[in-house]
């Protein structure tokens, strides 16, 4: 069954089933979320109706590095076994993670003009998640920059790699520094500091754009998989 | 050494050593580089940093701090404003014309850029809030107040719940 997985056809017929379920559903869960977000959960005695953006800005956010940990993952299989599908997985990821990246940034670009001042600041945790952007993007061109797809992904599956030493520094970033950017409030070790009425909208929507991730992962592991078939099937039998 | 994963043949075993040291690799060299920045690295200094003479003056630097309860003066006219940014051990007096942010206000975390005057004020031409990781309704922020007020009652004001 896993070992069925990991052969293109296989892949490719398990993303043709769970692709578009796993992407309703993540339709569902994000209209349930939003919901939940922007008109359930009380607003907040500071920031007022604002810090709704933390429904999009803060599982994107998460996303980003979830994704990458996914994207890296996926490298470095591809560099240990030479797996062809691990290949496949890390370009379909880069460009879904890239795009919560951007979403994490813009969010947050927007949230801080009104309530730091500012669209942006040079501080330690935006710096690192632009950085994160850019090595998304790198990642993607790496891939395509090469004649050969597969020599592409080995070639991007180590700047993945090399990119992960990044992902601890995004997160700890607020701790190690002085930063604009505040604190973690889900993920540190004490309670969380979030009433629970708004930090459960907040984990579906988290919980939404995890299945979003995969579900749209998968789909571009079907579209990469028909661009280069010939490819596949000659390079697997190598 | 048994590691339990899918069969590993020498290739990939040594493979697998160049992807571990490409990890450890990066993380040692990034490591010393933001070992050696760190100073750099931070966004402001804080009012005791000031005091100690860390902070460049007559260069572009931001302070950051909590505002002081009552230290807010605004004047009859125009934009300008006076306050003081504390850290609970030293005080920078800022001074500022231009808009503030919505969540500025009395105890709030403020990040100011500008130049440090010789006499330790900063004249800053940009002010930031900083917002804390707390979210909470209004009705809850305020039966924590009056637990608060009910707990201190009659002890001096002041400081962050």
């Amino acid at each position: 069954m896993v070992a069925h997985l990991l052969t293109p056809q296989g892949l490719d017929g398990f993303a043709a089933r769970w692709a578009p379920r796993l992407l309703w559903t993540a339709g569902l869960m994000i209209a349930a979320g939003l919901y939940g977000g922007l008109v359930l959960a009380p607003v907040d005695e500071e920031q007022g109706e604002a810090y709704r953006i933390i429904y999009v800005h803060v599982p994107a956010a998460w996303l980003s590095l979830y994704g990458y940990m996914a994207m890296a993952a996926a490298g470095a299989v591809a560099l240990i076994w030479r797996i062809r599908v691990a290949e496949v997985l890390l370009g379909a990821a880069a460009p879904v993670g890239a795009a919560f990246t951007a979403l994490a940034l813009a969010t947050g670009a927007i949230w801080g003009k009104p309530m730091w001042g500012t669209w942006w600041v040079w501080d330690a945790r935006l710096t690192s998640e632009l950085i994160l952007l850019f090595l998304y993007i790198g990642v993607m061109a790496l891939r395509s920059a090469a004649e050969d797809p597969r020599a592409g992904a080995r070639a991007a599956a180590i700047l993945a790699l090399a990119g992960v030493v990044n992902v601890p520094i995004i997160h700890f970033s607020v701790e190690w520094w002085n930063t604009l950017h505040q604190g973690p409030t889900v993920t540190r070790l004490a309670a969380p500091a979030i009433h629970p009425a708004m930090l459960v909208p907040l984990l579906l929507m988290a919980a939404a754009f995890m299945v979003y991730h995969a579900g749209a992962v998968l789909l571009r592991v079907r579209c990469l998989l028909a661009v280069e078939p010939a490819a596949a099937l000659a390079e697997e039998r190598a | 050494m048994s590691v339990a994963l899918p069969h590993m043949p020498r290739g990939a075993r040594r493979r697998a050593m160049g992807v571990l040291a490409l990890l450890v690799g990066v993380g040692v060299a990034v490591a010393l580089a933001l070992l050696a920045l760190r100073e750099n690295i931070n966004l402001f200094y804080s009012p005791s940093e000031v005091a100690a003479g860390e902070a460049p003056t007559g260069r572009v630097v931001r302070v950051g701090g909590l505002v002081q309860a009552g230290s807010v003066r605004r004047a009859e006219e125009g934009l300008d404003v006076e306050f003081v940014l504390t850290d609970g051990a030293a005080t920078v007096t800022v001074r500022y014309r231009g808009i503030l942010p919505d969540l500025f206000r009395e105890g709030q975390g403020i990040v100011a850029q500008g130049r440090l005057g010789p006499e330790g004020v900063l004249v800053a031409d940009q002010v930031l809030a900083k917002h804390d990781e707390n979210y909470m309704p209004p009705e809850v922020a305020d039966a924590l107040r009056e637990a608060h007020e009910r707990s201190v009652r009659g002890a001096a004001p002041g400081g962050a719940p």
